[in-house]
Order: structure tokens, then C-alpha cells, then sequence
């Protein structure tokens, strides 16, 4: 045998073996997408179709008639109404977040002051505590304020900051040379103005997976909605959701098109900022 | 510049101390810490020893709550045990998933992105109330899971919810099936390992198995602990799977200790007796983090201490 032989046998098994490698993923992604398709797929199909075609993902007679009449919702409000809720909930909670975490990241961060390795182990230990112990004290305390019924529960905590979130941020923000900061100092400027001029737009991706993140979880949030939502009228997409699906337990076809309708943002935004999310899902487990 | 220094002379000399500063920033998270995590914590504790329905002032009652909890309540039991199996079935199979995904997908090529995303998208929406009304439909005895046993000639007519030998594993199910962000954290941290290590082993004859448990195993221990406490506390809370497909049902099998909390503190308005149940999660909480922190001296393994 030729060394040219050789080599040609390694690269023809190498090829073989990627061959499949490529076949053997592409048959698991699409068994992880397939719960997804076939949502979508039966949210096309007739209601006499969803189950008796239930293994086919083409739907045989195709219709959109269910995202029309499931958009109209429930107890004369639309589907619309509920996204405007949800979005109104998820964008404050967003940008509460990010602005809050970003200050309490930067505080911690950069400024050496009097017990700060204090309150940065006392941020890490947020961080282990099940939410479920507060969740009966915070709904006391909502309601003797006169909360309950309104966005203001579901929105005011996200304020101030949360321990993964700052977290987060720190990461990013320690990657940045501290030279930056005292150079600007030493021209000048405050802390405050270190911050908004020199470190905000150095640290926008992590800021962006901060906001996506907080606005995915705001979005899909069903306890929260469960606990302090009371009028329709007030009700998000994932409350709403339930409720619709209780409310019209039959009409498979509609409970799906709403279903797949309340995906849409949550995957839209993944798709746009994949990077910034991965990025930040694996910072969780790399602590500094 | 002038603006600059002006606005120094007033409020820089005080404001911009340094230990004024750092609390300037930190604000929002301390007045957070204390309003919506202290007070609520200490609250729930003294609620916990008291008979308190929302509508009267709570009333201190010592430990009638713990003890009808722990002497009185079936459910509370099954809820507990319910829990305990959920956890302990679905960590170890959804942490090993993650585990051997994230090493094959370490396998760098220029689609590895695809199927990351294809992989991490059921994550990301499989807590949404959606997937959990679609979970139910996948399941039910005419569903697509049936159907497709069918078509492979398997038993085709178990009905997955309804029947207290497979309910909960139908929710594990849909556990696993979002082993996504695990498997993000694995990745991450499997590029981390210098590849000089494993060019160090190939060179001392070491096959791909063998790098596998002397290299890569090794070094990733400190993640999993990480991702094992983090299962452990998601694990104890999960709540809107077994609230929204099988609502504990059937015979209580998917009963969770956190939709049996519910039911008790906003059903029935037993908050006192809900925070009881809360502080009582929060030790077994504690006790297994306890519990595996003590264990990770014999089994995680840090470069540094250099063993």
C-alpha cells in the first residue's frame, strides 16, 4: 500500500464517520423540534384532522381559520388585548432589570468601598434561595398595598436587580481594563460618568442578554399572573392561555394556533440574539 | 471640560467618595434585599406559627402547624415523596443527557450552531404554559405518542396521564426534554479545557474512553456540582407542569410539594400553614445542598489545589 492509499482510506473514513455524525444529529434535532412542529403543524390542520392525522406533520386540509377565531379570545377580549398586557409587563420588567443590575454590577465591580465583599456574598446567597418561601409573604405584603389585581407585583420586584443578573454583568464588566475607568478619572470624571460614559457602552451584550432573558421569563411568567391577575381584562398570553384552553376545551385547533402565537416572540427573540443568550446561560456556571 | 469640573466642585466631593459611591450603586439591590427578600423571609417565618387566613390578623399558635403537617396531612407526604422521586429520577438522567450531548456537540464543526439552538429552544419555552397544553395533548390516549407506538406495533393504548404508574414519568419526560441550558453550561466549560491536556494524552497512548474519565470528567466535577445544586432548587419548586397537565392527579401521583403548597395557602387560605410548608422545603432545601457540598470534597475535582 501507497502512503497515498493510506491517507486516502483515513479521509474516506473520516468522511463516512461525519457522514454520520451529521445524519445521527439532524434525526435528534428533529426529534426535539417535533413536539414544536407538530404544534404548529396541527394548528394549521382542521379540527377533525389534528388527531385522526395526528402523525403527519403537512397538514392534509390546510386552514388558518383557528388563529381568526382564536384570536377573539375570550369574554369579549381579544388576543390582542393579552399581548398588549404581556408586552407592556415583559418590556418594563426588561428594562428594569437590565438598568437596575447594571448598577448594582458596576458598583461591586469597580468601586472599592467599606463592605463590599459583604454584599457580594450576601448577593450570591439571593441567588440559592427558593422563591417559593417568599412567595406567600410577598403576596401579604401586596396586598396590604393594594397590589393585587394590578401589573405592579409582577413588575416592581424586577427593579432591583436580582443575583444572576449582576452576576452576569460583573463578568463582563472584570474583562474590561481598569485603566479605562482611572484614565477617565483622571480627566474628570465621576464615578457616574465612569459609568454611563465609559463602561454602558462597552458592556451592551451583556446588558442585551440580560433584557431578553428577563423579558423571556416575564413573558412565559404563569405564577405570577396566577396569583395577582383577577379581571380578564388584565389577564397576559400565558394566563390567558389557560384560561382560553379551560374555556373551549374542544376547539384543539384553537388552543394550538394561540398556543404556537404566544411562542412567536419568545423564539423571534432567540433567534435574533442566539449568541447573547448562549453566552449568558454559560457565564451561569463559569464563576469567577 | 468646564462643565466637567463644575459639576465635581458641587457634588464630587461627597457623592464621589468611594464609599459613597459603591452604595449609590448598589441601592437598588440592598433596598431590593430587604423589601422584597428580608422582610418576606422573616415574615413567612413568624407566619409559620401562626393560624392566618388573609382576611384576620394571623394568630400565634406554636407548632399546630408542623405538627398537622407532619401528623396529620396524608398529602402532605405524598406531596413530599411525589417530589422527592421527581427529583431524584430526572437530575441524574437529564444532567447525564446533557452531559454526553455537550461532549458530541464539542466536536466543533460549522452547523454545531443549529444543532445547539435545536437543542436549547425546548428549554426555553418548556415552562411556558403553552408547551405544558401541548404536553397534555402529546400524551392524551389518542395522541401522537400512542399513534406512533402504534405504527411500530407497540402497546398503543396507555393512557400516560391517567394512569398513576406513568403520570409522573410523563412530566419527567417533559423535564428532560429541556436539558438545553445544562448542556449550554457543559459546553462552555468543555471548550474551557485546555487541548494541550488532551494532546498530552494522546501522546502517552491514551484512548478517546480513558481521556474521557481521567480528563474531561475530572475537570468538568466543579460544573456538574453547579448544575446539580441549581436541579436540586428548580426541582423542589417545579410547579406549573403538575398544576397545568395533571393537576396531581391521578391519585395524587404528580401531586407536587409546591401545587399541594398552593392549593393550601391560596385555596384554602391557610397561609400560615403554606409558610409552614415553605420553611419546611427551604431546610430540605438546605440539608441536600448541605449534603452535597460535603460530598464534593471526595468527588469534585479543582485544578488549583493541584490533587
Amino acid at each position: 500500500m501507497t502512503i497515498k492509499n493510506i491517507t486516502n482510506s483515513v479521509s474516506a473514513q473520516r468522511r463516512v464517520s461525519t457522514l454520520i455524525y451529521h445524519a445521527l444529529m439532524i434525526l435528534v434535532s428533529f426529534l426535539m423540534l417535533y413536539p414544536v412542529l407538530w404544534l404548529v403543524a396541527s394548528s394549521f390542520k382542521l379540527n377533525g384532522d389534528i388527531f385522526t392525522t395526528a402523525t403527519s406533520l403537512i397538514p392534509k386540509n390546510f386552514t388558518i381559520e383557528h388563529y381568526i377565531n382564536g384570536w377573539k379570545g375570550f369574554g369579549g377580549y381579544t388576543f390582542t388585548v393579552f399581548f398588549k398586557n404581556s408586552l407592556f409587563v415583559a418590556i418594563l420588567s426588561a428594562a428594569g432589570m437590565t438598568l437596575s443590575s447594571a448598577l448594582v454590577a458596576f458598583g461591586l465591580a469597580r468601586i472599592r468601598f467599606k463592605g463590599r465583599n459583604f454584599w457580594f456574598v450576601l448577593m450570591v446567597i439571593t441567588m440559592m434561595l427558593p422563591g417559593q418561601v417568599m412567595m406567600i409573604p410577598r403576596f401579604v405584603l401586596f396586598n396590604n398595598m393594594g397590589w393585587v389585581g394590578t401589573y405592579l407585583p409582577m413588575i416592581v420586584p424586577f427593579f432591583f436587580a436580582s443575583g444572576f443578573n449582576i452576576f452576569l454583568i460583573m463578568q463582563f464588566i472584570r474583562g474590561i481594563p481598569r485603566d479605562m475607568d482611572e484614565a477617565a478619572k483622571i480627566d474628570g470624571c465621576s464615578w457616574y460618568g465612569v459609568f454611563f460614559r465609559i463602561i454602558v457602552p462597552m458592556i451592551v451584550p451583556s446588558l442585551v442578554t440580560v433584557g431578553v432573558l428577563t423579558f423571556m421569563g416575564s413573558w412565559e411568567d404563569f405564577m405570577g399572573a396566577l396569583l395577582y391577575l383577577n379581571k380578564p381584562a388584565t389577564y397576559t398570553v400565558a394566563y390567558a392561555l389557560k384560561m382560553f384552553n379551560d374555556s373551549s376545551m374542544s376547539d384543539y385547533g384553537a388552543t394550538f394556533a394561540m398556543s404556537a402565537a404566544s411562542l412567536v416572540p419568545v423564539l423571534t427573540l432567540f433567534f435574533f440574539f442566539q449568541k447573547n443568550l448562549v453566552e449568558g446561560i454559560s457565564v451561569q456556571g463559569l464563576k469567577g | 471640560m468646564k462643565k466637567n469640573s463644575s459639576l465635581k466642585h458641587k457634588c464630587g466631593t461627597l457623592l464621589n467618595q468611594d464609599n459613597v459611591a459603591g452604595y449609590v450603586f448598589i441601592l437598588p439591590f440592598i433596598i431590593g434585599l430587604i423589601v422584597f427578600t428580608a422582610i418576606p423571609f422573616v415574615t413567612s417565618l413568624y407566619l409559620a406559627f401562626t393560624d392566618y387566613n388573609v382576611l384576620s390578623a394571623p394568630k400565634w399558635i406554636g407548632l399546630d402547624n408542623f405538627k398537622k403537617m407532619f401528623f396529620e396531612d396524608k398529602l402532605f407526604w405524598t406531596s413530599f415523596t411525589v417530589t422527592f422521586k421527581f427529583a431524584i429520577i430526572q437530575i441524574p438522567i437529564k444532567l447525564t443527557v446533557a452531559l454526553l450531548v455537550a461532549m458530541v456537540l464539542a466536536r466543533a464543526t460549522r452547523v454545531t450552531s443549529f444543532y445547539r439552538a435545536a437543542f436549547y429552544i425546548p428549554s426555553l419555552m418548556g415552562g411556558s404554559v403553552a408547551i405544558a397544553l401541548l404536553w397534555k395533548q402529546l400524551f392524551s390516549p389518542k395522541g401522537v405518542i400512542n399513534q406512533v407506538l402504534g405504527f411500530f406495533n407497540l402497546p398503543n393504548d396507555t393512557a400516560w396521564l391517567g394512569d398513576p404508574k406513568t403520570a409522573l414519568g410523563t412530566l419527567i419526560a417533559l423535564g428532560v426534554w429541556q436539558f438545553g441550558s445544562s448542556m449550554l453550561i457543559f459546553l462552555a466549560a468543555i471548550k474551557n479545557i485546555p487541548t494541550s491536556y488532551h494532546e498530552a494524552a494522546i501522546v502517552d497512548g491514551a484512548g478517546p474512553v480513558r481521556r474521557f474519565f481521567s480528563i474531561t470528567l475530572p475537570l468538568l466535577t466543579p460544573i456538574i456540582f453547579f448544575n446539580l445544586i441549581n436541579q436540586m432548587i428548580g426541582a423542589f419548586q417545579a410547579f406549573n407542569s403538575s398544576y397545568l397537565i395533571t393537576q396531581g392527579k391521578p391519585l395524587n401521583t404528580t401531586l407536587y410539594y409546591g401545587v399541594h403548597l398552593y392549593n393550601k395557602a391560596f385555596n384554602q387560605f391557610e397561609m400560615g400553614y403554606g409558610s409552614a410548608m415553605a420553611w419546611f422545603m427551604l431546610l430540605i432545601i438546605a440539608f441536600f445542598t448541605a449534603l452535597v457540598f460535603r460530598s464534593s470534597s471526595t468527588w469534585v475535582y479543582y485544578e488549583s489545589e493541584g490533587k
